[in-house]
């Protein structure tokens, strides 16, 4: 099956500019992309920046006069979902950066969306106004009120097409509810409940109560000198509305089962691959943490990211996963250098395609990496604007690791480790790909589309 | 941790002290500053501290195992001493034989051009050491350590012991350090102790 061989339908660039003009006291910063997120049709794309931003962007639509124009995503909402806030009790700045978004289900004209900084939850309702009422009784056109007394007869308001506007307006905000810095937040498939997940707790919500929420996983120690790992990623099951799964920074992942008991501090399963003695160093605990796991469409599967590799679990075999990716191999003889430059701790997300057959990640060097998992097959594409023609094929790019460097080939040490691929995306049904590289949001296509 | 056939050498002579020893020390040193880094941020990111302290701990342990604490050499020595702490890749790799060989691509089609298997090199850890990698890692090795240590010295030694003054409790209980109550860790206090002890010789 062809993963995507990817002209770039549009290279489309996230500029502060989008969001109507408003700079941060941070500057440039706020523009870093910080979560890319599909929504359950593919015809929506959002993005959060670390500017506390959410952009969204809309495929347009087919149209005969504009052959070209087809699957482009192009601006469709942009608002700020959090501020900076200040937490006086602790003095301590709670950042904006958006680190999650995760959609709601679609049920009626109007789509939702979960964004999360690392402390609150907010509910977004995006909805679209084509019309106006114009003809009130009680107030002129600009607005301003009329005096009821002078009213001598009634008149029907009639609805007038306007400019579509599209309007985003928080719902809910879910907030208190987080000693520690949410890393994930998924949407239960029961389209009523979602968990958040912190380092050390999970907390389920209902999106309807904002007041409170259940604690069902608490792996805080009674003494705090006695942790040892912490919670670094969580994943509802996509159908099984009972089951969760989540990592740990040694690399372990637990399923729990909320009909077991109210609290599930104690797994159902417990997936961890047995070390290999003969690759332990004193690395091997950081580099084996997971900082993604997703669940495959099918629900079947599990894909966990560690800073090497992605594997692949099946449910059904907590010894060890049926797959594994090295990402960024060559990066293994470096881990000092990486760990020094704090590079080791990178978080790279990860994420199936529609049909599980494939999956991708992100490295460095604005390199991403894509897996075929039926035919074994993976290559290695750059995303950047000197590489990125509009409707020009990707090429795929080769590292060098050591030994005599061929034509076109990138040597290690020539690697741009600030230039790292953190986050992307894959639509839910066509191979159509959103890789965030920084502040640029690039926007890839298979050609067969 | 040792790699197979590295002899172990008492460190009474320092300059014949294993690199292994003297990178591991080295390491140990360059985690004991992160945590401090960690700690002067406002709040610390709880997963960071966590790797970094047992990384730390680790290194600490097998120390103990090898029944030697190894001191640094002095600050004195000047640029010699920093010279003695080379690229620390050797840390990295545990085995000299490098990686298993991905499948061979060979067989694919063209269609698709495939990375092809990257091998990290074989060799002896001379090799390995003497590669153009470690030594430009080394040069960013030193700034990076030289900047935090500088700005560490620069201050009075009354803002130095500010510095650590606060530091005594878990480096991962944010709720009782924000609270102000701290409790000890007799194995972070030892790192602490370490690094002061560094930072004094100056």
């Amino acid at each position: 099956m062809l993963v995507c061989q990817g002209p770039g339908i549009g290279s489309v660039t996230h500029k502060s500019t989008w969001a109507l003009g408003a700079r941060t006291k941070k500057g440039l910063l706020a523009d870093v992309i910080s979560t890319v997120e599909f929504s359950h049709s593919g015809d929506l794309l959002a993005t959060g920046d670390k500017g506390g931003r959410v952009v969204i962007f809309q495929r347009e639509q087919e149209n005969k006069s504009r052959p070209h124009s087809r699957g482009e995503y192009n601006v469709y909402s942009t608002f700020q979902s959090h501020e900076p806030e200040f937490d006086y009790l602790k003095s301590l700045e709670i950042e904006e950066k958006i680190n999650k978004i995760r959609w709601l289900p679609q049920q009626g004209a109007a789509r939702f969306l979960l964004s999360t900084n690392d402390k609150t939850i907010k509910l977004w309702k995006i909805s679209e106004r084509d019309k106006r009422a114009e003809g009130y009784n009680l107030k002129d056109e600009d607005g301003r009120l009329r005096d009821p007394l002078r009213i001598t007869a009634l008149r029907v308001p009639i609805l007038k097409p306007m400019d579509l506007m599209v309007e985003a307006s928080p719902r809910r905000v879910f907030a208190n509810a987080h000693t520690y810095h949410i890393n994930s937040i998924s949407v239960n498939s029961d389209h009523e409940t979602y968990l958040s997940a912190d380092d050390l707790r999970i907390n389920l919500w209902h999106l309807e109560i904002t007041d409170r929420s259940f604690n069902i996983v608490d792996i805080k120690p009674a003494n705090m000198e006695e942790l040892t790992e912490v919670i670094t990623a969580a994943e509802f099951h996509p159908h099984q509305c009972n089951v969760l799964v989540y990592s740990s920074s040694k690399g372990t992942i637990r399923l729990c089962d909320m009909r077991s008991s109210a609290l599930c501090d104690r797994h159902s399963k417990f997936f961890e691959e047995p070390e290999d003695p003969s690759s332990r160093s004193f690395f091997s605990e950081i580099i084996s943490s997971v900082s993604d796991v997703k669940f495959s469409h099918s629900g079947r599967y599990m894909m966990t990211r560690d800073y090497l590799s992605v594997k692949v679990w099946d449910l059904n075999m907590e010894s060890r996963p049926v797959e594994t990716h090295q990402v960024h191999e060559y990066l293994r003889s470096k881990l000092c250098s990486l760990y020094e430059n704090d590079c080791i701790f990178d978080k790279f997300e990860c994420c199936w395609n529609g049909s599980d057959s494939a999956i991708m990640t992100g490295s460095y060097n604005n390199f991403f990496r894509m897996f075929d998992r039926t035919t074994w097959r993976d290559v290695t594409l750059e995303a950047s604007r000197e590489n990125s023609k509009p409707r020009a094929s990707l090429k795929p790019r080769r590292v060098c690791a050591g030994g005599k460097r061929k034509k076109d080939e990138v040597s290690v040490d020539s690697l741009d480790f600030s230039k790292k691929i953190l986050h992307t995306a894959w639509h839910p049904v066509e191979n159509i790909i959103a890789v965030a590289a920084t502040n640029n949001l690039y926007i890839f296509q298979d050609k067969a589309n | 941790m040792f790699a197979r056939g590295l002899k172990r050498k008492c460190a009474v002579d320092e300059e014949a002290a294993p690199a292994y020893s003297l990178q591991r020390q080295s390491l140990l040193d360059m985690s004991l500053v992160k945590l401090q880094l960690c700690h002067m941020l406002v709040e610390p990111n709880l997963c960071h501290s966590l790797l970094i302290t047992n990384t730390d701990q680790q290194i600490q342990e097998e120390m103990t195992q090898d029944g030697r604490w190894c001191m640094p050499v002095p600050q004195t020595a000047g640029r010699a001493s920093r010279d003695l702490l080379v690229s620390t890749e050797i840390l990295c790799c545990c085995t000299w034989e490098g990686v298993h060989p991905a499948p061979d691509p060979g067989d694919l089609a063209s269609e698709f051009q495939v990375v092809p298997a990257v091998q990290a090199p074989r060799g002896s850890p001379g090799s390995v050491w003497g590669r153009d990698g470690p030594q430009e890692n080394r040069g960013s090795f030193h700034k990076s350590l030289d900047q935090i240590f500088e700005t560490l010295e620069s201050q009075s030694p009354g803002a130095l012991e500010q510095l650590f003054s606060d530091v005594h409790g878990s480096y991962y209980d944010l709720d009782a350090v924000l609270t102000g109550m701290l409790g000890g860790t007799k194995l972070i206090q030892d790192g602490l102790d370490h690094v002061v002890d560094i930072l004094v010789e100056t």
